[in-house]
C-alpha cells in the first residue's frame, strides 16, 4: 500500500536544484504513486532535474521578487489545498526556508509538523516518522493521527538521491493570495562567503575543530590539515558562536551535516548538537585529550591526545609522503 | 523626511524557554513519551542571545521594556529569573498542567496569546531553535499566528525609524533582509555576546512582576493543545543501532603513527 500524493518543497539556487530537494523526491517516489513538487519561483528553471528526480508536475508561485518564502510560498499552498489539491502529505528539507514554510503552513492548515525526520515509511495508509534524539542515541518513531495533508520536515542527507529518468515535470501556475502586511520581509541584497576547498556537502573527507584547539589561530592547523587531505574543513557550533570561523563551517544540528568516507574531529568533545551532524561518516577519527569526550563513543579510531601536539606532527608526516 | 536621531522607545517580547540543564543526560518518560523535565529548568543558552540583543536595541531605541514570555511546567521560574536578573523588565509564564505533550504549533499558539498580553510590542525576538527540543518552527508559527511578518536566522539586527534590517543567514553566506515593524525575528546562536547578570541585577529580579497565567487565563481552549491537539502520536521509542565500538589509544607519541596507518588503510594516503 502506498500514499497517493506527495508533494516536496523543492529548493534551488541559480537553477541548480538542492541535494536535499533530489533526496525528498526519491524517497517519495517509494512512499506514493504520485509525486509533485512546490517551487517558490520560476518553475521552468527547475522542471527538467525535478522531472528527472520523479516530479510528474511542479506547482511553481514565479518569481516572489525577494520576498521570503515562508508566507507566499505557505499561503500559496495552503489556498491550493483548499481548493481540494490537497496532497497526502507535504516533504520540507530542515533548512532555512523549509523550515519557514513548513511552520508558516502547519499554522495555515492547523496542522502538526514532526520535525528533524531521518527516515519515512507508510504504515496502514499513514505517514510514521523517524526523529533522532539524545545525540541520535534514540529513535523515537511518531504517526500522523490526524488529517492530512501531513507536514514533514526532513533533514539533509536522509536518503540517497536518485534520477528516476523522468521527463521534464509540467510547470502549473500556484497562484500567492495576497499576504498583507505578513508578506512584507524582503531580501534586498544577497551575500557569499567564500571559502577555500571542496564543500562540506560534497567532501569525501571532512577535518573539523573544536574549543579544544583553545584559541582562533590555532584553526589554521585544521585548514592546513583539510588541505592536504583534500577535505573540506569544517567546525563544531562551540568556535563558531565564538566568531573564529563563518557560520558556513558549522557541522551539526544547525548547520550541515555530513556523511563523508572520513571524518578528522580535533579537539571536539562531541556535544549532541554536533554529533548528529557527522554520526553518519563512514570513518571517524577523534583526537581529544579529555578520554571521557562523548566523541569517543562514535569515534572508529581515537586518540586520547593534545591536538596542539598531534595535528602539527600529522601534518608534517602528510607532507613528508609528498 | 525629518531624520530622528534616536528611534522611539521601543518594546521588545522574547521568546524564553526554559530546559532541564544540558549538561545532565536527557531522558525520556516511559510511560508519557514525554522529555523529563522534573528538575530545576535553566534559561535555554540559545535564548540568551535574544535577551541580549533585546536589551541592546532597546537601549539603542532610547527605551523600552524587554518583556520575557515562556511556557513551562508547574510554574517554573528558575530560568525567566535568569532573564530578568541579564535586565528584562517583566516576564509572562504560562503553565498549566492540560500542556503536557504540547507540540510545536500547540507551543506556538501558547506563546503567541501570551505576547498578545504585553502592550505595544513592536519586534518579537526568539532562538532559531530550542536546544533540547529542536524543532525550529516555533518562530515562523509564532509570527503566523500573530499576523505579523518575520525573519529567521539573524545573524545581525537593526531598526532605524521603524524598520528592521537583518542578516540572515543562508547556505552560501548571507541575505540582506528588511522589515517594517512589528515583526518576528529568530536570532542565531553567536550573534551578540550575553551578559552575566551582575548581583544586583540577581537581586533586582527577585521582585520585578512576573504574571502566571493558566491556559483560561491565555484564553486557550485546551482541546486545542496538548496530548489531543497534537494530531501524532509515538510509536516507538528505541535505541538507534550503535557503532561498532572503535579503537581508543592514549597518546603515547604514536598517535599521529595510527592515524596515518588507518588513513593507509582505507587508501586516502
Amino acid at each position: 500500500m502506498t500514499l497517493s500524493k506527495i508533494w516536496v518543497y523543492a529548493e534551488a539556487t541559480d537553477g541548480n536544484v538542492s541535494n536535499t530537494t533530489l533526496e525528498l523526491l526519491t524517497k517519495a517516489r517509494e512512499l506514493a504513486s504520485t509525486v509533485e513538487a512546490v517551487f517558490g519561483g520560476d518553475g521552468a528553471s527547475v522542471a527538467a532535474t525535478l522531472g528527472e528526480y520523479g516530479a510528474t508536475t511542479v506547482h511553481a508561485t514565479g518569481d516572489l521578487g525577494g520576498v521570503l518564502q515562508g508566507v507566499p510560498v505557505a499561503a500559496a499552498i495552503a489556498a491550493a489545498v483548499a481548493g481540494g489539491a490537497a496532497p497526502d502529505a507535504i516533504l520540507f528539507g530542515t533548512s532555512y526556508d523549509g523550515r519557514d514554510v513548513a511552520g508558516r503552513l502547519s499554522v495555515a492548515l492547523d496542522r502538526t509538523v514532526i520535525t528533524n525526520n531521518v527516515d519515512l515509511e507508510e504504515d496502514g495508509g499513514a505517514l510514521v516518522c523517524t526523529e533522532p534524539v539524545f545525540g541520535g542515541a534514540t529513535l523515537v518513531r511518531t504517526k500522523f493521527t490526524g488529517g492530512g495533508p501531513n507536514i514533514v520536515l526532513v533533514r539533509p542527507k536522509s536518503f540517497a538521491a536518485e534520477p528516476a529518468g523522468g521527463a521534464p515535470a509540467t510547470v502549473e501556475a500556484l497562484a500567492v493570495p495576497d499576504t498583507g502586511a505578513a508578506g512584507a520581509a524582503r531580501v534586498t541584497n544577497r551575500f557569499v562567503e567564500e571559502r577555500s576547498g571542496p564543500s562540506l556537502d560534497d567532501a569525501a573527507i571532512v577535518v573539523s575543530g573544536g574549543r579544544g584547539l583553545g584559541e582562533s589561530d590555532k584553526f589554521q592547523m585544521v585548514e592546513d590539515l583539510a588541505k592536504l587531505l583534500g577535505a573540506a574543513p569544517g567546525a563544531s557550533r562551540a568556535i563558531v558562536d565564538a566568531g573564529w570561523v563563518p557560520y558556513s563551517y558549522q557541522v551539526g544540528q544547525t548547520g550541515k551535516v555530513v556523511k563523508p568516507t572520513v571524518y578528522i574531529a580535533a579537539g571536539i568533545s562531541g556535544a549532541t548538537q554536533h554529533m548528529v551532524g557527522m554520526k553518519g561518516s563512514k570513518n571517524i577519527i577523534a583526537v581529544n585529550k579529555d578520554a571521557e569526550a562523548p566523541i569517543f563513543g562514535v569515534a572508529d579510531l581515537g586518540i586520547i591526545g593534545d591536538v596542539h601536539k598531534v595535528l602539527p606532527k600529522l601534518i608534517e608526516a602528510l607532507k613528508a609522503r609528498g | 523626511m525629518p531624520i530622528s536621531a534616536k528611534n522611539d522607545p521601543m518594546n521588545i517580547v522574547v521568546c524564553a524557554k526554559q530546559i532541564p540543564d544540558p549538561a545532565e543526560p536527557g531522558a525520556l518518560d516511559p510511560q508519557t513519551k514525554t522529555l523529563k523535565r522534573d528538575g530545576k529548568l535553566i534559561l535555554d543558552e540559545s535564548d540568551m542571545y535574544g535577551v541580549e540583543m533585546a536589551l541592546q536595541l532597546a537601549e539603542a531605541a532610547g527605551g523600552g521594556e524587554v518583556t520575557l514570555v515562556s511556557m513551562a511546567p508547574d510554574n517554573k521560574v528558575d530560568g525567566l529569573r535568569s532573564g530578568l536578573a541579564m535586565g528584562a523588565a517583566k516576564a509572562v509564564l504560562v503553565s498549566d498542567p492540560a500542556l503536557a505533550g504540547t507540540d510545536a504549533l500547540g507551543t506556538a499558539k501558547v506563546l503567541a496569546a501570551a505576547i498578545g498580553k504585553v502592550e505595544g510590542a513592536q519586534l518579537v525576538l526568539t532562538a532559531t531553535e530550542s536546544s533540547d527540543g529542536y524543532t525550529g518552527t516555533v518562530p515562523e508559527q509564532v509570527a503566523a499566528i500573530l499576523g505579523m511578518p518575520s525573519i529567521t536566522f539573524a545573524k545581525s539586527i537593526e531598526v532605524r525609524d521603524g524598520t528592521v534590517y537583518v542578516k540572515r543567514q543562508t547556505d552560501a553566506g548571507y541575505d540582506e533582509v528588511e522589515c517594517p515593524l512589528p515583526c518576528v525575528v529568530s536570532v542565531t546562536a553567536g550573534v551578540v555576546e550575553p551578559r552575566y547578570p551582575s548581583f544586583k541585577g540577581i537581586m533586582a529580579a527577585k521582585s520585578k512582576p512576573l504574571d502566571q497565567l493558566t491556559l483560561a487565563d491565555a484564553g486557550i481552549d485546551a482541546g486545542s493543545v496538548g496530548w489531543a491537539g497534537g494530531g501524532q502520536e509515538i510509536v516507538g521509542i528505541e535505541e538507534a543501532p550503535a557503532r561498532e565500538a572503535g579503537e581508543i589509544f592514549e597518546d603515547d607519541g604514536s598517535g599521529v603513527d595510527k592515524i596515518v596507518a588507518y588513513l593507509e588503510n582505507l587508501k586516502i594516503v
